[in-house]
């Protein structure tokens, strides 16, 4: 299911030419509307691959699992680092995880 | 002018470059290609075409957490053992040995390089990369697609990001080059190229995927869903010929949301259950050959589990203890992240609970199985000028990440060699018009035009396909007269793409994604006619010719005759260079 937008954390990447959604989509999804806010346009065809999110300077994004294949409501939020990503999940009973691991260089 | 207002082909600009070697399609095969040839000949200029933006594009975009093909010589591991394990994983064949071969001898320096570039790669206690399976090691591969695309760049490729290739430019029967369109900038792209690499990957979507109806979620599949098999229908339609694309991969993966089975067996030992709690592969399968059974029989059991009654069918992950559930959770974070958040979703303590699992739609895909272009020991294909490497090469499948860099970088060379002894003929215009002219179409309609939109096509195609020619929903299965019946079909689709209409760029792309899926479906459905015969049950399901023809123990091979459009289907010999059982590893 395509991102979902939170629409007050968006900037719009406004120091950017083209926005960092919109750079990375490997499907050519995200685009901004017509204020300015990140959209995906094609919201059927989202692979689900967090790219975007991944990249998102504000964490204005989020993946959403659809009702139809999940419940009301997990969340996976990524914190990239300069060599390391660090994922908080919270399963739908609330129940929190972390993941933090190096993701550039030496594993040692 | 910006081409959303063009209104007629004269509107719309044409960009004419020239370069020594074009890359078609920047994943992990073409950014290695291009490293390759630019290590080989720094004065050599390279140019990739690539549809997204190299740092985040194709199988790679979300990352991986295996390398699942590499040699540890040191536990007495070879290139031979590498190819006979292949062989066996494909029944027996038929593949190309020499290809496989060539690839495992350099498959290691690939994997090597990449730990030198920063890719985090597990060692064990002796300082050797971690074996999670026979040739499978793990990897933090978060970022290992702008790892590579980096090292292309920095290497001095020159980059097109967001150029959707189109068609290969031609010289009576030579490849020179290849066309496209700026999605971004609405441009007409011309690459000349002495000789042109085409690494467009597989072929998502020809079918329809098993979660598409109900959740919206079109795009649930294990594959790249942006990867349409571009690079096969550009060779289809310039008469390149095609190998086994009868050989479908289709993968057993988590239910309802695409997640990795095969790896929980291997690298963490959960098996495959039914409904009644049996562990299928040994206890109903095992004359298939139980847990070490070949990768299709993995999906066909569990999938007649539920013909049979005794779905539903599980990977059984309450083997598995807290910590070790974490870890398998950090792999798939690695590599397919959001299933992890479909795992939350679910709310299951999956160390209590198993996960359910299920067939996924079936793919054409080189890295997987032998699907793609008929390549030769150099990676030329039979149009000369035109190399192939990664999915999009045909001929030794169980390439994955490891193999396909290497044919990259195999192509790399045998393009290098190539392109010295050839020189770039003058622009041919009226056939740059006449692709520019194609490609536009479906935008420079008419608002008024009263047309057919590319997503309408494609949801018809893949559903004709899956019912016809043995999608997911009817277990793989096919017959005679299904596949005349998806054929007719898809002529008529061909004949009616002449009314796509779209309002913009991501449109177009659309629309020439059908086309292209088009092609390969027709060819596709030519070669499953062809092996009247079932040689691999799950990927090819023939119901009216359920066993095994020993006459067709060879290769099935395609050319379309770019003129008429007729399709000659024949076969080439297997040609067995390692000695041994073909069914043992
Ligand atoms: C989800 C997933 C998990 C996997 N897990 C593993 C694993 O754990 N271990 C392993 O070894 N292998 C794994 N694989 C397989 C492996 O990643 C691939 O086989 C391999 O990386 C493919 O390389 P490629 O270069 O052929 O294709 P890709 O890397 O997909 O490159 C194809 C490129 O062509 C571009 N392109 C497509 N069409 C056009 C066009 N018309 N014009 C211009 N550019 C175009 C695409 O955008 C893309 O950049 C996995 C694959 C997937 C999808
Ligand atoms: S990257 Fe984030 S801030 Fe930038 S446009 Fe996209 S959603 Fe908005
Ligand atoms: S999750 Fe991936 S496919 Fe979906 S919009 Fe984001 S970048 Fe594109």
């Amino acid at each position: 299911m395509p991102p979902k937008v939170e629409r007050e954390k968006c900037d719009g990447c406004k120091a950017e030419k083209e926005t960092l959604c919109e750079q990375v989509c490997p499907g050519d999804l995200m685009t901004l509307d017509e204020n300015k806010k990140a959209i995906c346009r094609m919201p059927r065809d989202c692979w689900d691959c967090m790219s975007c999110v991944k990249i998102c300077p504000k964490g204005a994004l989020e993946t959403r699992i659809p009702y139809q294949l999940g419940f009301h409501v997990a969340k996976l939020i990524p914190l990239m680092g300069t060599d390391t990503i660090t994922w908080t999940l919270i399963d739908i009973n609330g129940k929190v995880e972390r993941f933090h691991y190096i993701n550039r260089g030496s594993l040692d | 002018m910006p081409v959303e207002t063009a209104k007629k082909i004269d509107d719309i600009q044409t960009e004419i470059l020239e370069t020594d070697l074009l890359i078609v399609g920047g994943g992990n095969a073409g950014c290695f290609a291009a490293y390759e040839a630019k290590s080989l000949d720094p004065s050599l200029r390279v140019t990739i075409m690539e549809k997204a933006h190299i740092s985040r594009s194709g199988a790679l975009a979300a990352g991986m957490d295996a390398i699942n093909t590499y040699i540890r010589r040191d536990k007495e591991e070879t290139p031979e053992k590498l190819v006979k394990w292949s062989r066996a994983q494909m029944g027996g064949g038929p593949i190309r040995e020499d290809l496989a071969l060539s690839n495992a001898e350099i498959l290691n320096e690939g994997v090597e390089l990449l730990e030198e570039w920063g890719l985090p790669i597990i060692k064990d206690e002796d300082g050797e990369y971690k074996l999670r399976g026979r040739y499978d090691i793990s990897i933090h591969g978060e970022q290992l697609k702008p790892i590579i695309a980096e090292k292309a760049m920095e290497a001095g490729a020159q980059v097109l990001n967001r150029v959707v290739a189109t068609n290969l430019l031609m010289d009576e029967d030579r490849c020179v080059g290849a066309m496209g369109f700026g999605v971004r900038d609405g441009k007409f792209y011309v690459v000349r190229a002495k000789a042109t690499i085409v690494s467009t990957g597989g072929a998502c979507g020809i079918y329809k995927s098993p979660v598409t109806d109900y959740s919206g979620a079109h795009h649930q599949t294990w594959m790249c869903p942006f990867n349409v098999g571009t690079g096969y229908a550009m060779g289809i339609r310039a008469g390149a010929e095609l190998t086994s694309l009868e050989q479908r991969w289709v993968a057993v993966r988590t239910k309802d949301f695409c997640g990795p089975v095969d790896t929980l067996a291997v690298a963490y030992g959960c098996l495959m259950t039914n409904g009644k709690g049996e562990r299928i592969m040994e206890q109903r399968y095992a004359h298939l050959g139980g847990e070490k059974a070949p990768r299709f029989c993995r999906l066909n059991a569990p999938m007649n589990e539920w013909l049979e009654g005794r779905g539903p069918t599980y990977i059984d992950t309450t083997v598995l203890d807290p910590e070790e559930a974490k870890d398998l959770r950090t792999d798939m974070l690695n590599e397919r992240p959001s299933f992890v958040l479909f795992l939350a979703s679910l709310g299951i303590d999956i160390t209590k609970e198993p996960v359910e699992i299920y067939g996924s739609d079936p793919y054409i895909v080189g890295g997987h199985t032998g699907s793609g272009y008929w390549v030769d020991i150099s990676r030329m294909t039979t149009i000369p000028g035109l190399f192939a490497a990664g999915e999009s090469a045909g001929g030794s499948p169980n390439k994955f990440v490891g193999g396909c860099a290497a044919e990259g970088r195999l192509a790399a060379r045998g393009a290098s060699a190539y392109l010295k002894n050839v020189s770039l003929p003058p622009v041919d215009s009226a056939q740059v018009d006449e692709e520019k002219k194609r490609t536009f179409a479906p935008f420079l309609r008419g608002p008024a035009f009263d047309g057919i939109n590319p997503t309408e096509m494609e949801e018809r195609l893949q559903r004709l396909m899956d019912e016809y020619a043995g999608g997911v929903h009817q277990f793989y299965r096919m017959n005679e007269e299904r596949l005349v019946h998806a054929l007719k079909h898809i002529r008529k689709l061909q004949e009616q793409a002449g009314l796509l209409h779209v309002g913009d760029l991501h449109g177009l792309m659309g629309a020439h994604e059908v086309i292209d899926r088009l092609n390969i479906a027709e060819v596709l459905i030519h070669h499953l006619l062809y092996r009247k015969e079932t040689r691999w049950p799950g990927w090819q399901t023939r119901m009216d010719y359920p066993e095994i023809d020993p006459k067709l123990d060879c290769f099935v091979e395609s050319v379309r005759d770019p003129k008429t459009g007729e399709i000659k289907v024949f076969t080439r010999p297997y040609e067995q260079l390692i000695p041994g059982d073909r069914l043992k590893p």
